[in-house]
């Protein structure tokens, strides 16, 4: 299935786009796609964190995604 | 009773304050984030705040349903964030909150802003003479 994850702060400047578009294996996890852009972008993995959000919430480890889905990665928020 | 935004327009604060006064209110507590001229000892020149915005409405007005679900006596909540180009002195973040009695009007306001900072999908970078950084990006 394909993936189209929007991109924000540190990790858009990092990945260098504001979205990116990812072929992956149907029913792969929010940790699984955290694994894969690990691979591809090695700076990912030294933020102090990064989560995935699936329709504006947080998702667990283990939530499944979809390709319908409006996905996001959240790199450590800084607001206020 | 719950007002949320996130503008790139200039906060108005007066507004905002009007904007929790309740008949039932014996309090209204606000909290006013401005921008700090120091950060980590640098000089900081200005503050660029970028927000993944449906996301960012979604989890605010979260966080003051879970204040208006721990405090049941809050009459009015309104949270309004900046994003944009900031300067040193300019108001980025207003939280006012109104309830019969103050005490539980500093704890919600508390709450309000604490938990703000920890899930809504806001970035702030801050520039300085020499450089810039992602604030908390990196450990």
């Amino acid at each position: 299935m394909r993936l189209n994850i929007a991109l924000f702060g540190v990790a858009r400047e990092i990945v260098g786009q504001p979205s990116l578009e990812i072929e992956t294996t149907a029913g792969q996890s929010a940790r699984g796609l955290l694994a894969e852009l690990h691979t591809r972008y090695p700076a990912l993995a030294a933020l102090s964190s990064l989560a995935v959000a699936v329709n504006n919430e947080y998702a667990a480890d283990d939530t499944p995604l979809h390709e319908r889905d409006e996905i996001a990665l959240i790199p450590p928020v800084s607001g206020g | 009773m719950i007002h949320i935004d996130l503008t790139d327009q200039p906060i108005a604060v007066a507004d905002a304050l009007r904007s929790v006064e309740a008949d039932g209110a014996g309090a209204i507590n606000t909290f006013i984030g401005t921008v700090r001229n120091r950060s980590t000892g640098r000089a900081v020149v200005r503050l660029e705040y970028e927000a993944y915005d449906s996301m960012a409405l979604h989890q605010l007005r979260k966080v003051a349903e879970q204040a208006v679900a721990q405090w049941p006596m809050l009459q009015k909540v309104t949270v309004i964030h900046r994003k944009g180009t900031l300067h040193i002195g300019d108001v980025a973040v207003v939280v006012a909150v109104s309830t019969p009695h103050r005490a539980e009007s500093f704890a919600a306001c508390q709450y309000i802003i604490d938990t703000l900072k920890q899930v809504v999908t806001i970035w702030k970078k801050e520039f300085y003479e020499d450089g810039d950084v992602w604030v908390a990006a990196h450990p």
